[in-house]
C-alpha cells in the first residue's frame, strides 16, 4: 500500500527515462552488453560466429523457459520439467528402438505425447486438489518421472538414432543454428500469447488476485491445467533437441535442468509471487546466462566458477531491488518523521 | 460457543494425532509384508543398517522442518553437506595429528555460515526462500569443487579418528544413532518448550500477526537459516566418516528426499505447522523403503519411481483427511 501511495504523485511526470529506461529489461540489456563487452575482452576468440554455435548448446532448455514463465508469473513453480525432458527422451529412445521398425517420426511423437502427459498429470493433480503446494506435487512428480525413466531404461542408453534427426541438435540454416530459428519462432509466439491475448492477460491476473480473477469470472482451473499441459508439451521439444545433440539418451540426462530454467525466469524479473515481470526480460537473461558461460567457457573457467557466479547472480538480482526498496521506504518514513516533527513544532 | 470452539479444536487436534497413527499403522503393516516376503527384514542387524542409514536424512529432516514452518524451503542442503564435509575432509587430509573435534566444528561452523547466509538473504534481504536457497545452492556446489580443487578426500587420507566418528558403538549402538537421537530431543524440547521455538511457529502461522505481536521476525527466519546450515554441517561430517569420502557431488538431490521425509511426516509447506515425531516417522517410513528394496528383490533402479508414487499418496491422502475434517467441522456449525 505504502509503495503504491508513494508512488502516486509522481505517475502524472511518468518520463521517458522512468518508463524505458528504468525497467528491470533494460538494466537486463545493459547487463547483456556488458557481458559481452567483458567476453570480447577476455577472449580473442569471442565473435558473432562463435556466438551463433554457441547458441546449440544452451537452447535446448530454453524452449521451457517460456511455459516456465507463466507458471510463475501465475505464481506458482514446476520442478518436474527436467524429468519430464528424461522421461520424455528415453521414450523416444525406447520406442525408436523396440526392434519393430518403428519410424524415427512416431518415436518423436511418443516422446512429446508423453511429456505432454506428464504435463497434464501434474496439471490435474494440482487442480483436483487445490490445496496443495505446486512445489510440492511436482516434486513428487519429478521423483516419479525420472524413477520411470529409470525404470525404462535402467543404466542403459538408447541412441543409433537416424542421421537426418541429428539436424535439430546440429543443422543449420545458412549460418544461423536450426534450433536458434526454433527458438525466436517459440519466442515471438509466447510473447503474442502472454502479451496480446485474453489467455495471456488471465495468467497475470490469476497471479494478481487469484481469487479476485475466480470471482469475475476467469476459470482459474482450466488455465493452470493448460499452462501445465503447455509446460509438459514444450519439455518434449525440448527433449527433441536434447536428444538430437546428444545423439542418444539415458536416464540422467537433463539432470538439473529446472534449476538453471527457473534461474533463467527469475533473473529476467518474472517475480516468483507471481503477477509481474515481462517475458521479453526472460529472452535476454537466456542469452545473459548462455553467453557468459559460453564466453567464460572460452578462457577456460572452470564450470564450478560459473555455477557460483550464476548462482550469486540469481540471487544479488532478486535482492537489489528489495534491498533498495527497503531503504526508499525507510528514508521516506524518516522525511515524514520530520516533517510531522517540524509541524508540531 | 466457547466450548463447541474448544471441542472442534480438540477434534482437529485429534486427527493431526490420528495422521500420526495411521502412518504409525502404515509402517507396521509395510513391515509384515516385508518381513513375509523376506525374513532377513525383522533382525537385529537388519534395523540397525537401516536406522544408520536413515540417520542423515533424519538429522537434516529436522532442521529442514523448521525452516519449513517458517514458511520458507532451503534447497541449498545438498550443497550445504558436500561443502562443509569436504572441509573438514580436507582439515583432515592436511591435519592427521590434529584432534578430530576441531574437524567437527570447523564441518559445523562451515555450515552454520551457510546457513547464515542463507538466512540473511530471506530474512534481510527480502528473497523468496526458493530463490535465495536455490542460487546459493549453485554457490555452495562450486565452492565445493573449487576449495577441494576438483579433487576427493578418500579413505587412505582420513585418520581413525574421523572415521570413527560413524563406526563408534556406545552401549552396542551406533554413534550416528545417538546423534540423530539427541538432535530429535534437543528440537522436541525447542520446539515444544522455548519462546523461541514457539516464535517458529508463530512466524509461519502468521507473519504478519507476529510481526505485530513483537516477535523479530528476520531474526527468527536467519536463526532457522542457521540451524538449518548446522545440522547440514553436522551431517557432511557424518556422511564423509561414514563414507571415507569426500567428494564434489556429495549428497547432489538429497534435499529433495529430506523434503519428502518432512512431508511424509506432515508437515504443512504453507508453514506453521509440522512436528517432530511425524517428522521422525517420515524418516523411518522412508528409511524401511529404501532399506526394504533390495530386500524384497525389487530392481534398485524402481525405488525413486515408487519414492514419488508414495509421496503423491501421502499428500493427497493428507488433504482428502483435512477435506473431510473440514466438511464435518463445517456441518457441526450449522448445527
Amino acid at each position: 500500500m505504502n509503495k503504491i501511495a508513494a508512488k502516486l504523485p509522481s505517475a502524472g511526470q511518468d518520463s521517458f527515462v522512468r518508463k524505458y529506461l528504468m525497467r528491470w529489461e533494460a538494466i537486463l540489456f545493459l547487463i547483456l552488453i556488458i557481458v559481452n563487452v567483458f567476453n570480447a575482452i577476455i577472449s580473442p576468440y569471442y565473435n558473432f560466429t562463435g556466438i551463433l554455435g554457441a547458441t546449440r548448446d544452451f537452447m535446448d532448455k530454453t524452449f521451457i523457459v517460456f511455459p516456465m514463465a507463466m507458471v510463475i508469473l501465475i505464481g506458482e513453480i514446476d520442478i518436474s520439467v527436467a524429468a519430464t525432458v528424461a522421461l520424455s527422451s528415453v521414450m523416444m529412445g525406447v520406442t525408436y528402438n523396440a526392434g519393430n521398425g518403428v519410424p524415427m517420426v512416431v518415436a518423436i511423437l511418443i516422446g512429446i505425447g508423453t511429456a505432454t502427459l506428464c504435463g497434464f498429470i501434474n496439471g490435474l493433480v494440482l487442480t483436483k486438489f487445490k490445496e496443495l503446494s505446486p512445489m510440492i506435487v511436482t516434486l513428487a512428480t519429478q521423483t516419479m518421472y525420472r524413477g520411470l525413466a529409470y525404470v525404462i531404461l535402467e543404466d542403459q542408453a538408447a541412441g543409433s538414432f537416424p542421421g537426418w534427426f541429428q539436424y535439430f541438435g546440429w543443422g543449420s540454416i545458412g549460418p544461423v543454428p536450426f534450433i536458434l530459428i526454433c527458438f525466436v519462432v517459440c519466442a515471438v509466439i509466447f510473447t503474442l500469447i502472454i502479451n496480446k491475448t485474453k489467455f495471456g492477460r488471465r495468467i497475470y491476473a490469476i497471479g494478481n488476485n487469484r481469487e479476485a480473477s475466480r470471482f469475475s469470472g476467469i476459470k482459474v482451473e482450466k488455465t493452470r491445467l493448460i499452462i501445465y499441459t503447455l509446460v509438459g508439451f514444450m519439455a518434449g521439444i525440448t527433449a527433441i533437441f536434447l536428444t538430437s545433440r546428444m545423439s542418444s539418451t539415458r536416464p540422467n540426462i537433463a539432470l538439473m535442468y529446472e534449476l538453471d530454467i527457473i534461474s533463467m525466469v527469475v533473473l529476467g524479473g518474472i517475480s516468483t509471487s507471481g503477477g509481474k515481470g515481462r517475458i521479453s526480460g526472460a529472452i535476454i537473461s537466456i542469452f545473459i546466462v548462455g553467453l557468459l558461460k559460453y564466453g567464460l567457457g572460452l578462457v577456460n573457467i572452470s564450470s564450478q566458477v560459473l555455477m557460483i557466479i550464476i548462482g550469486l547472480l540469481l540471487v544479488i538480482s532478486v535482492m537489489t531491488p528489495n534491498v533498495a526498496g527497503k531503504f526508499k521506504e525507510a528514508r521516506r518514513q524518516r522525511m515524514l518523521h520530520d516533517k510531522l516533527s517540524i509541524q508540531q513544532k | 460457543m466457547t466450548a463447541k470452539q474448544d471441542k472442534s479444536i480438540v477434534r482437529s487436534l485429534s486427527v493431526a494425532r490420528l495422521r500420526d497413527i495411521g502412518l504409525v499403522l502404515f509402517i507396521v503393516i509395510l513391515s509384515i509384508f516385508i518381513q513375509f516376503r523376506n525374513s532377513q527384514f525383522l533382525t537385529i542387524s537388519n534395523l540397525n543398517n537401516m536406522l544408520i542409514n536413515a540417520c542423515i536424512m533424519g538429522i537434516l529432516a529436522v532442521g529442514m522442518m523448521m525452516v519449513i514452518i517458517t514458511g520458507g524451503i532451503d534447497l541449498s542442503i545438498g550443497s550445504t553437506l558436500a561443502l562443509s564435509g569436504m572441509s573438514a575432509g580436507l582439515f583432515v587430509r592436511d591435519n592427521p595429528d590434529a584432534p578430530v573435534i576441531i574437524a567437527v566444528l570447523i564441518g559445523i561452523a562451515v555450515g552454520m555460515a551457510a546457513g547464515f547466509v542463507n538466512g540473511l538473504l530471506v530474512g534481510k534481504g527480502g528473497v523468496l526462500p526458493l530463490i535465495a536457497t536455490l542460487g546459493m545452492m549453485n554457490v555452495y556446489r562450486g565452492l565445493t569443487y573449487i576449495i577441494a580443487g576438483g579433487a576427493w578426500v578418500s579413505a587412505h587420507q582420513m585418520n581413525d579418528g574421523f572415521k570413527a566418528i560413524s563406526f563408534y558403538n556406545i552401549l552396542g549402538i551406533n554413534s550416528m544413532i545417538w546423534i540423530a537421537a539427541i538432535v530429535f530431543l534437543i528440537a522436541y524440547f525447542f520446539l515444544n518448550y522455548t519462546r523461541t521455538g514457539r516464535r517458529v511457529y508463530a512466524v509461519g502461522s502468521n507473519y504478519e500477526a507476529s510481526q505485530i505481536s513483537g516477535t523479530n521476525v528476520d531474526n527468527i527466519q536467519i536463526l532457522v537459516y542457521t540451524i538449518m546450515g548446522g545440522v547440514s554441517g553436522l551431517s557432511g561430517i557424518l556422511w564423509v566418516s561414514r563414507f571415507a569420502s569426500a567428494q564434489g557431488d556429495t549428497a547432489q538431490g538429497f534435499e529433495m528426499n529430506v523434503i519428502a521425509a518432512c512431508v511424509l511426516g506432515g508437515v504443512s509447506i504453507t508453514g506453521g505447522s509440522g512436528k517432530v515425531p511425524g517428522v521422525a516417522l517420515g524418516t523411518l517410513l522412508l528409511g524401511i523403503l529404501r532399506n526394504s528394496l533390495p530386500l524384497l528383490k525389487v530392481s534398485p533402479f524402481w525405488q525413486d519411481a515408487i519414492y514419488g508414487v508414495i509421496i503423491m499418496i501421502a499428500i493427497i491422502v493428507n488433504v482428502m483427511v483435512k477435506r473431510t475434517v473440514d466438511k464435518r467441522n463445517l456441518q457441526r456449525r450449522h448445527i
